[in-house]
């Protein structure tokens, strides 16, 4: 019983120290939203500034930034801590190693699936998109977000410390990534066409869920192996 | 057997052996390339073995 | 407790030696009676004509290509619990030929849609999820080759070939259900005819071929990677090569 209340008081020391440690680096907060931003606006410049056209686009556009983004975020997830030593203190610790994983994964989500999340709004409407297609933007993004933040971790875990490792990062998480772009671009589009999209976030509501309860631990299991 | 006929393939010739053309490179390939590797291979240790033995 | 023996690769090189001629050879003639069925008895369809032929390549192919990674997964399971390093040999061994038989398919099935569908590319359910297909076998492949160390590198394979695994079926999930999202009228599909036995068993006959295939080329690899593995060892300069 004790040992509960430890093991919550450290997940929350975790927590604190990686935002704390992300704010003193706000570099690292602001780059993948400068991308996100910058992404969004090469597709009027690139395709034209049709507002009809734009509107079409604007789901999958906004989506496929945001996975570019988090990809982009997601190697500096374990490679801070690898260089000082303090990552192998961390799967040291008395407490199971997934759920210490589990804070680090939350702090990458709130320091960049979440400013995502609050910025989307803005860059919907520069694209053209209805009220109600911005809402599920929203939505979805505030779903899927963490989705990507907790199959990326697995990535970031096997991936780490290798040459080449942010395009193969990429490489291997994009595939995976792809069952929650379809459905989160699929809420959207259905609700713009007027039909609704319960389906779609139930999915991805399910695959959050799935993911909370896998990722944490495959990403320390794999963690182990890239460090042994 | 009209030849001619079979070759044309009901005028979808170019699809057809082109799809069995792939299929002899990619098949042909994976046969090859390992089989070269693994020559090489025997060949090396033989020589090792020999030179230590 | 045969079969852990033979997991060591000192006894497996030699049975593997034994038995890949015999696959070889079988492959060989399958591929022939297959080809022979295929090209010259099976009929051309009603509404594709010839173009069904290529369905006897197009489909085993696609078929060895799941099938193969559905192994690779079995084996990086077997290889996670029981710790067989045999098992990381097989993966390694496997992966090439897997990611070869998906691009067939993804070669055969575009060319087979251009005179069906006026395109070259249709980016219907089928052939999307093969593509996805090989982007895992890729990633899988530039995995281990970015890992230097063997061990790190077929654990962190068996890993990513799992997660793989798993996430396959949700993928093909969702590009089913987009798929019809955005084709409500008109849905291309790569079905081919209507399966009827003088279609089925130049088909069978191809798949069986492409597995003898497979079973052939892999023992052919496994053998390649342990001589890597073992040059030094003992067993290897008593038995020969």
């Amino acid at each position: 019983m004790s040992s509960n209340i430890h093991l919550f008081t450290a997940w929350k020391r975790v927590l604190t120290r990686e935002l704390l440690l992300a704010y003193r680096q706000r570099n690292d907060i602001i780059t993948p939203l400068i991308f996100f931003i910058i992404v969004i606006s090469l597709f009027p410049l690139g395709v034209g500034p049709e507002l009809d056209i734009l509107r079409i686009i604007a789901p999958g556009v906004i989506w496929v930034a945001a996975l570019l983004a988090t990809l982009l975020s997601l190697s500096r997830l374990f490679s801070n801590e690898l260089h000082d030593g303090t990552l192998e203190q961390l799967l040291l610790t008395p407490h199971p190693a997934s759920v210490m994983i589990s804070a680090k994964i939350t702090s990458h989500w709130l320091t960049t699936g979440l400013p995502l999340v609050l910025i989307s709004p803005l860059l919907a409407l520069s694209l053209n998109m209805t009220t109600d297609a911005l809402i599920y933007t929203m939505l979805t993004l505030l779903l899927g977000t963490p989705i990507l933040s907790l199959i990326g971790a697995i990535g970031a875990a096997l991936t780490l410390g290798l040459r080449g490792g942010g395009v193969l990062l990429a490489l291997l998480i994009l595939p995976l990534y792809i069952p929650v772009l379809i459905f989160a671009t699929g809420a959207i589009i259905a609700v713009s066409n007027g039909f609704p999209a319960d389906a779609q976030l139930s999915l991805l509501g399910a695959y959050l869920i799935i993911a909370i309860i896998f990722a944490p631990w495959i990403s320390s299991y794999s963690l182990r192996i890239s460090l042994d | 057997m009209n030849w001619v006929e079979f070759f044309n393939m009901g005028g979808y010739a170019i699809y057809v052996w082109s799809c069995y053309l792939l299929a002899t490179i990619i098949l042909s390939l994976n046969v090859w390339l390992p089989l070269r590797k693994y020559r090489g291979q025997q060949k090396k240790l033989r020589q090792q073995h020999e030179t230590t033995s | 407790m045969i079969f852990q023996k033979y997991a060591a690769p000192k006894f497996f090189y030699p049975l593997a030696g034994k038995c890949l001629p015999w696959f070889a050879w079988l492959c060989v003639i399958t591929l022939g009676i297959g080809l022979y069925l295929g090209l010259f008895v099976a009929p051309p369809d009603y509404q594709q004509g010839e173009t069904v032929r290529i369905m006897f390549i197009h489909v085993p192919a696609a078929w060895m290509s799941m099938f193969i990674y559905a192994v690779m997964a079995g084996a990086a399971a077997i290889g996670l619990v029981w710790k067989i390093k045999l098992t990381d040999t097989f993966i390694s061994s496997a992966a090439p030929i897997g990611a070869s038989f998906t691009l067939l398919a993804l070669l055969t099935g575009s060319i087979w849609g251009k005179p069906m569908w006026g395109t070259w590319w249709v980016w219907d359910a089928r052939l999307t999820s093969e593509l996805i297909l090989l982007f895992l076998y890729l990633g899988f492949m530039s995995l281990q080759s970015a890992i230097d160390d063997p061990r790190r590198a077929a654990r962190a394979g068996a890993i990513l070939v799992l997660v793989g695994v798993i996430n396959l079926p949700v993928i093909h999930y969702s590009v089913e259900w987009w798929n019809t999202l955005h084709q409500p009228t008109s849905v291309a599909r790569l079905d081919g005819p209507r399966i009827h036995s003088s279609i089925l068993i130049p088909l069978l006959v191809m798949m069986g071929a492409f597995k003898l295939f497979f079973i052939s080329v892999v023992l052919l690899r496994m053998r390649s990677n342990i001589l890597d593995d073992e040059a030094d060892s003992r067993w290897l300069k008593e038995q020969g090569v």
